[in-house]
């Protein structure tokens, strides 16, 4: 078994859209499912799982790209520390994600040593290579990638690389979803749970989701058989007036999750309060370095002045688009003026950003006719 | 960014770092985060980090289960 080719047998898929139907038919309402995961929102699209539904039951993005939802006020820190000659190691889909004021491709272009990396453990490595530079890794991303980058955090204090630093704007989802619901602005009827922020955190986290709001929630993996399979037995919970935690992805998620990770992430990060790009400052939905790590945090050991809050740019909807309030065709920029070559926003410059999925694969595989378009 | 990939780890080094192969491509891996994994494992790889086991039990039983669907 390879895991990946069983899981898209068009015999399966066919069963259980068969089975969806026939539990859409009963309903009798629109259904709202939301997903929070970028990778879940890219394959849906790219195998065009919306055109397998009924008409009733609609799928709506989420907060899932942590690319998307991190404000522009870290852009613009990054973009700092680049101009103020720090070398900055960062994942690729960060590079061309545009602040206030420039994005890091932009700050490269102008001199600034930028370096795309492909994993935490590389950029200690340029750390450790070129102890002359004040290196920092830019620390973006879900409980899927925080603990990799405290693992590096954890080896770069114990072997004293103290020229390896991070600029945390980590974030956590289970607050995410519980802001969205509380929010109350988008009625969501059941989660996609993220899959791999899930190998880590463990199924067990979305409990209150199920107990405190009444919300059907189902941790999915990403073949096509297992999202549709997720959506089913969202749709037979909905049915049957339900509320609870079901674990599609039982091959690789837990209920308690990936011990070993959870405890390295608690011993060198601590929640914190966190502003998300459409959802704003979410208490406790973020991670900072503990005291023991200051000489890792970059913010700690060369403080940056304050900025004035940043304005996002006039026009560019993903705030909205983040929270599953439109869908990006409904954008007035989307593939006009807003494209993965010149991008307005975030949502259009990660791969995983809604925008950027629909402007690759949604050509003609939106649910409703008033949101395609043409490019 | 989430993205993790099953892959098979062919050997492993030290207690912290392992070889996994994908499409005859082979790529050093961190186990600092999965210490048990075995050679022979499927484990999902994000930002060169193993961190999780994919296990052929619960894998099987979701495909039978959905297999034998009317």
């Amino acid at each position: 078994m390879k895991y990946i080719s069983e899981f898209r047998q068009p015999k399966l898929v066919e069963k259980i859209v068969q089975r969806i139907k026939r539990i859409a038919q009963n309903l009798e309402r629109e259904i709202k499912l939301m997903e929070v995961c970028g990778t879940h929102a890219m394959m849906i699209l790219r195998y065009g799982i919306k055109q397998l539904l009924p008409a009733n039951i609609k799928l709506i993005s989420g907060p899932g790209c942590p690319v998307c939802v991190t404000p522009d006020l870290y852009i613009d820190k990054a973009c700092t520390y680049a101009r103020k000659g720090f070398l900055i190691a960062t994942f690729g889909d960060m590079m061309r994600v545009p602040g206030s004021n420039g994005s890091l491709i932009e700050e490269k272009s102008k001199g600034g040593k930028i370096k795309v990396v492909y994993s935490p453990v590389d950029a200690l490595k340029l750390a450790e290579s070129f102890p002359e530079e004040k290196v920092v890794f830019l620390g973006i991303g879900f409980e899927t990638t925080a603990p990799t980058v405290a693992a590096s955090v954890a080896i770069a204090k114990e072997r004293k690389i103290s020229n390896y630093m991070v600029l945390s704007g980590h974030k956590l989802i289970p607050p995410a979803m519980k802001a969205l619901v509380q929010g109350g602005k988008v009625k969501i009827d059941g989660f996609l749970c993220p899959g791999h922020v899930s190998t880590i955190i463990g199924s067990k986290a979305y409990e209150f989701i199920a107990e405190d709001y009444h919300i059907p929630c189902v941790v999915a993996g990403f073949e096509p058989v297992d999202i549709l399979q997720s959506i089913y037995l969202l749709l037979l919970q909905i049915s049957q007036n339900e509320a609870k935690v079901e674990n599609e992805y039982a091959r690789s998620v837990s209920k308690e999750g990936n011990l070993t990770a959870k405890k390295i992430m608690s011993k060198v990060f601590t929640k914190s309060s966190s502003v998300w790009r459409g959802l704003g400052m979410i208490e406790e939905s973020g991670l900072k370095l503990k005291e023991d790590y200051f000489q890792h945090d970059v913010e700690v050991r060369f403080p940056l002045e304050v900025f004035s809050s940043s304005v996002e740019d006039k026009g560019c909807r993903c705030g909205e688009i983040l929270q599953g309030l439109i869908e990006p065709p409904q954008c007035p920029l989307f593939a006009k003026e807003c494209n993965p070559s010149r991008p307005y926003g975030p949502c259009m410059v990660s791969v995983e950003g809604a925008c950027n999925i629909y402007y690759r694969f949604g050509k003609d595989r939106c649910q409703d006719s008033e949101v395609k378009w043409k490019i | 960014m989430c993205l993790a990939i099953p892959v098979k780890l062919v050997s492993v080094e030290d207690e912290s770092t392992g070889w996994v192969e994908v499409g005859g491509i082979k790529r050093k891996v961190s186990l600092l985060l999965l210490p048990d994994a075995k050679v022979g494992d499927y484990v999902l790889i994000h930002a060169g980090f193993a961190i999780s086991k994919v296990e052929e039990k619960e894998a099987k039983e979701l495909l039978d289960l959905i297999s034998n669907l009317e």
